[in-house]
Order: C-alpha cells, then sequence, then structure tokens
C-alpha cells in the first residue's frame, strides 16, 4: 500500500497546514465560530477536542476489525460520545469557569465532523500508533487554529491576549469583534487569506 | 404570550445559525441556490419539533427519573438518529412528494449540530412539554430563514466579481457575518 509509506511525521505535521481540519477541510465550523471569543476558551475547547480525538482514533483502531462494516458508523457515535461525557464532566469539575463560558459545545463535540471524519477515514482503516499520531496532529492543527482565531478576536475586540493587556490604554475596543458578526468576519478573512498562501506557495514550488 | 416570546427568542433573536452558531456545516453546504435551501429548512424544522419533543420526554421519565444524567449525551444522539432514520421511513411510506422534496437531506440531518443542540438547550433552559415544542420548531424556523436568505444572496453572488481566493467559503463567512450584523438589531426586542 503506498499508503502506508508517508512517513509518520508527515502523518503529524499534515493537520497544521496541508489538511487542516478548519481553514483547508471547513469541518468542526461550529465550535470555531461559537467559543473563540477570547484566546484561552479556543484553547480549552482545543484540548477537550484533542483529547475526545486521540482516545477515540485508538479505541476505534484497536477493535476496527471486531466492528461489522454495516454498524460501524453508530458504534464510532458511541464511541465518541463516551469520551466527550468524561472530557465535559471532567471539565465541569476541574474547571468550572472554562466549562460554563464553553456552555453546550463541549457535549456538541459528539456531532464535530471532524472527530467522525478522522474514524472513517483513518482510524478505521490503520494501525494503533498511525491513528494516533493522525489524530494528535489533527486535533493540534484544530487546537492552534482555534488559539489564533481566538487571539485575533480578543485582541480586536477587548484589547487582551489570555486577558494579558496588549493594546495600549487609547485604543478602542471594537465590540464587533468579539459578538458573533466578528467570527464570521475573521473566520472568512482567515480562510481566504489560507487560500491566498496555499496558491502562492504552489506558483512558486 | 409566553410561547410567542420563545419562538420569536428562537427564530429571530437568538437565530441558531447567525447568533449561536448551529449548523454551520448546512447553512454553508446546502445554500447555493433557494429550492434545496428550503428542502432542507423544511426538514431541519421537521426533526427539530420531533427531536425536542423526544428528548423532554427521555430526559423527564428516563434519564431524571432513573437519575441517569450522566448518559445524557449518548442517549440524546442514538434518539436522534433512530428518530431519523424512522423519519425517513415513515416519510416514504406516507407521502411520496414529501419524500422526494427532502430527499438526501433527511439522513444528513443526523449530523447537523443543530438538532443536538435543540436537545441540550431545552434542558438547560428547564422547558415545559409544550414550550420544548414551541422551542424545536421555532429553532428550526430560524434556521430556516437563515438558510433561504443566505441562498438567495448567494444566487446574486455568482454574478458578482469576488476576488480568486475568496471566492466560495470565504466569501459565504463575510456575507454570514454581515447578516448575523443585521440579526443583532433584533437584540433590543426582548
Amino acid at each position: 500500500m503506498a499508503h502506508e509509506k508517508t512517513s509518520l511525521c508527515t502523518e503529524f505535521t499534515k493537520g497544521f497546514w496541508k489538511e487542516n481540519p478548519v481553514l483547508r477541510m471547513l469541518l468542526g465550523l461550529c465550535p470555531t465560530l461559537a467559543v473563540t471569543s477570547a484566546a484561552i476558551n479556543g484553547l480549552s475547547m482545543g484540548l477537550a477536542v484533542v483529547f475526545t480525538l486521540v482516545l477515540s482514533s485508538m479505541i476505534i483502531s484497536l477493535v476496527r476489525n471486531l466492528i461489522p462494516r454495516e454498524v460501524r458508523i453508530p458504534s464510532f457515535i458511541i464511541v465518541i460520545a463516551t469520551f466527550v461525557t468524561v472530557a465535559d464532566l471532567s471539565m465541569a469539575a476541574f474547571v468550572p469557569d472554562i466549562s460554563k463560558a464553553l456552555g453546550p459545545y463541549v457535549p456538541l463535540i459528539v456531532v464535530n465532523c471532524i472527530i467522525l471524519g478522522r474514524q472513517e477515514a483513518f482510524a478505521s482503516k490503520n494501525s494503533v500508533g498511525r491513528s494516533v499520531i493522525d489524530a494528535l496532529g489533527m486535533s493540534l492543527g484544530f487546537t492552534i487554529t482555534l488559539t489564533f482565531l481566538g487571539a485575533i478576536r480578543e485582541l480586536l475586540g477587548s484589547g487582551t491576549i489570555f486577558s494579558v493587556q496588549i493594546m495600549p490604554n487609547a485604543f478602542e475596543p471594537w465590540m464587533v469583534m468579539i459578538l458573533p458578526p466578528g467570527a464570521f468576519l475573521t473566520l472568512g478573512l482567515m480562510i481566504g487569506t489560507a487560500n491566498w498562501l496555499t496558491a502562492r506557495k504552489g506558483k512558486s514550488a | 404570550m409566553s410561547y410567542f416570546l420563545i419562538f420569536i427568542s428562537a427564530a429571530i433573536v437568538n437565530n441558531y445559525v447567525l447568533s449561536a452558531f448551529l449548523g454551520i456545516c448546512p447553512f454553508v453546504g446546502v445554500s447555493k441556490k433557494i429550492g434545496p435551501a428550503l428542502s432542507m429548512g423544511m426538514a431541519t424544522t421537521f426533526v427539530m419539533t420531533l427531536t425536542a419533543a423526544v428528548a423532554w420526554l427521555i430526559n423527564k421519565y428516563i434519564l431524571i427519573g432513573l437519575n441517569l444524567q450522566f448518559l445524557q449525551i449518548v442517549s440524546f444522539i442514538l434518539v436522534i438518529a433512530s428518530l431519523v432514520q424512522l423519519v425517513e421511513m415513515f416519510v416514504r411510506k406516507a407521502s411520496k412528494p414529501l419524500y422526494d422534496a427532502l430527499g438526501i437531506f433527511l439522513p444528513l440531518i443526523t449530523t447537523n449540530c443543530a438538532i443536538l443542540g435543540v436537545a441540550l438547550f431545552l434542558v438547560m433552559k428547564e422547558y415545559n412539554f409544550l414550550e420544548s415544542v414551541v422551542f424545536g420548531f421555532s429553532a428550526g424556523a430560524g434556521f430556516t430563514l437563515a438558510i433561504i436568505i443566505m441562498a438567495g444572496i448567494r444566487e446574486e453572488l455568482e454574478l458578482a466579481d469576488v476576488p480568486q481566493h475568496f471566492r466560495g467559503a470565504p466569501i459565504t463567512m463575510i456575507v454570514a457575518g454581515c447578516l448575523a450584523l443585521a440579526f443583532m438589531g433584533f437584540a433590543g426586542l426582548i
């Protein structure tokens, strides 16, 4: 299989840019838009996804030969929902403030297309090691994008990044950036810029 | 009166797509033409209303009744998946024209986060049974409204001279941003 030849390193880094789930593949947009009003929320959402995706990929690639093809999607969803429940309840117990800020978007990780997509496209066909590396790369790519988006919105909307004052006091915060329209605008500009960068890279190569 | 308030709140002021960011995938994916957008909206409204009713019953009598709230996520997602399957079979038998109109969109709805969102929100807001059903229906109506407006704009956008790298998803996001800005004007209603 030609697929097996790609090195573990490529498997890990493809999620950062080439197949970045948010910017290149447009998956998981709902949490991306909803929780990024501050960098810290984006980061915590990303880490919740890392936890869920890595563990579900591990379990699913372990049992991939035991699940009949016809019922694979419901089985994947049960595994994912279990880990999401663990993540949701642990966040409510250990970091109640963040859990409150993220609200229903933590349970909604279940229907995040990134997770089911990786199980279907990768973990159900590859060995445990490769699946975990793939899951780690993809979810870290997601986390980085979310944190970056959150940082831009927080910087322009409240003049801070991770609650540290960055902008001078004279800066008038653009309230709209931390409200819903700011999410759509910023993400639109980010995807457009990513398209442009990719096209430019392709031309020079 | 309070049912009316729930309707206005869920359909317009806290529009599911434009202010709660639920159901973005179909909103971006199926909003190229008004026809399919309308079918998607109808199918979603239909399933949302049913889900709201079933999720409320399950939460009240099974999860709270047996003290199993930690199974909330798992049971809701299973119920939604089987409900969609059931609705699909029923509609195919009962009304062929409706089935043809909804078509491929019915099965796709399972992975629409707006549906699970309805179930989670109605538990969080502690609605009673009738309020939950009204809430589910209004959320669907709001989704339909947003996706039809979007499809109307995108049909016109086809003719616009958008910078090359911003065609498709990026310009859709930016348009959605402008729509969200417009919908924020309703915030004072309630």
